[in-house]
């Protein structure tokens, strides 16, 4: 088992959780969602791959089973501290530095608008060593650079074990880059945001 | 597309040197951009053109040939016709029948890029038979993007990257009956042209130059801070005829209370407006 008290410190400590996944996600994300406590006390920021154009009620659903405010980002959105945010689709999440989100229609990065790379690179510039981050199930690299640089400004990067993802390669592209601090399989990362 | 881990990215020190820079010299105010966006978009000229900060600020004070270039990369263009179709059913449904009771309608698309949007309404209103009638205005501070608008040719592959769009307005017929398509390129009907003007404006720094029903500005605000996105909005207040409307991007949304009480909220979800008061 992974999980030492460091890493349990670690997470404790942490003001922001990061989320990013995309094909094969959706299900660990529900089910993460609807485990937080309503005093989790942190950020959680969650960015899906998600199609342009298909009205999804993935914030319906999600806040429906949430104990925490959930929102659908929208622009200068103020960062609150015990709260989940969601990604819209078509565009991308940035942070800015007065505490809340800025959203960018620039070109998708990996074929994705969101792009998880884009809000990670941009976390990473603004919380640093504050946040956690997990990237999971997906079927191409996008979010691999991001938790890199997350890793880089000492964030706690964790990666989906790419036996539990549905889809290896967006995991297996972080563990390639070097990017993830901790390889945890899906019953470990539940354990740990549990702790 | 991609960079690499150990891609050079500035400090804030020196992203402020740099709007300083650009704002004597060339006279482009970037200090109220989001910082984030704009920091995001310096990164990237600094990868492309394989430039440290240091070229960056020699070839932005020797180079005047490098600014446009400079400015075609921090604006964002990214664009589609019929971007948002929700809006586009929207407005066809809750704003155009208010429109068609005007004997003009003049209406100002603020921030245009290549025209995409600009053209999206114009083949809207022509479907509601106001195209003759209705006069749109594209503006933007990028020349070289209103020369493509001017052009309304566009590439088909583009064009028709935005069939899917098309269909979720609920328009008739297909997107590409509006154009001609020649090879791979597709011109947009002279008819849906020729009631179209595009001229440089800049939002920071111009001022009113007509009286509009409408006036649409989305994804613009989400690269400003809120206090220059209340000066605009200012402007767009006074730009507008009693009762006018005003689209922003459906991110977007009025938080100044100050406006919220100036403009009545008439689809909270596309956020489209329109002027109260006086």
């Amino acid at each position: 088992m992974a999980l030492n008290s460091d890493i349990v410190k670690r997470w404790h400590n942490s003001k922001v959780l990061l989320i990013g996944g995309s094909a094969g996600s959706f299900k660990i994300i529900f089910r993460l969602v609807k485990s937080f406590p309503h005093n989790l006390n942190k950020t959680v920021i969650i960015v899906i791959h998600r199609k342009k154009n298909f009205f999804s009620e993935i914030e319906k659903l999600f806040a429906e089973n949430s104990r925490m405010l959930l929102r659908e980002i929208s622009d200068k959105e103020v960062i609150e501290a015990n709260a989940i945010y969601i990604a819209p689709a078509n565009y991308h999440t940035l942070i800015e530095r007065d505490g809340h989100f800025g959203l960018d229609v620039s070109d998708a990065v990996w074929y994705s608008k969101p792009s998880i790379d884009v809000t990670f690179e941009s976390a990473a510039d603004i919380f640093s060593s504050d946040c956690t981050a997990i990237l999971l199930s997906g079927a191409n690299q996008d979010g691999a650079e991001g938790l890199a640089m997350l890793r880089k400004s000492g964030a706690l990067t964790i990666a989906q074990h790419p036996d539990d993802a549905e889809m290896a390669e967006m995991p297996k592209a972080a563990i390639k880059l070097n990017a993830a601090e901790q390889v945890l399989r899906t019953t470990e990362i539940f354990e740990l945001l549990q702790t | 597309m991609m960079g690499t881990t150990d891609k050079e990215s500035l400090t804030t020190a020196q992203i402020i040197e740099l709007i300083d820079l650009v704002k004597k010299i060339h006279g482009f105010d970037f200090s109220d951009y989001t910082k984030a966006s704009f920091k995001r978009r310096l990164d990237r000229i600094m990868m492309l053109k394989k430039y440290n900060f240091y070229d960056l600020k020699h070839i932005l004070v020797n180079n005047p040939d490098f600014f446009q270039e400079f400015l075609e990369e921090i604006t964002v263009n990214v664009t589609e016709m019929f971007r948002d179709p929700a809006f586009y059913k929207a407005l066809n449904n809750q704003v155009v029948p208010y429109l068609s009771t005007y004997q003009h309608i003049k209406i100002w698309c603020a921030g245009c890029s290549s025209g995409e949007e600009v053209y999206s309404l114009a083949i809207l209103l022509n479907e509601e038979k106001l195209g003759k009638k209705s006069f749109i205005y594209g503006t933007d501070i990028n020349t070289e993007v209103l020369k493509e608008a001017r052009k309304g040719i566009y590439s088909l592959r583009k064009i028709k990257s935005y069939a899917e769009n098309y269909l979720f307005t609920g328009l008739p017929g297909s997107i590409t009956d509006h154009f001609t398509i020649m090879y791979d390129a597709a011109a947009i009907h002279s008819e849906l042209k020729q009631n179209t003007l595009f001229s440089v404006h800049n939002l920071i720094s111009d001022t009113i130059f007509n009286e509009f029903q409408m006036i649409s500005c989305r994804n613009v605000f989400i690269y400003f801070e809120t206090e220059l996105q209340e000066r605009i909005l200012d402007l767009f207040y006074k730009s507008l005829c009693p009762l006018g409307y005003l689209c922003l991007g459906n991110k977007e949304t009025i938080r100044s209370d100050f406006f919220r009480k100036k403009f009545k909220v008439i689809n909270q979800k596309e956020n489209i407006y329109q002027k109260i008061g006086s």
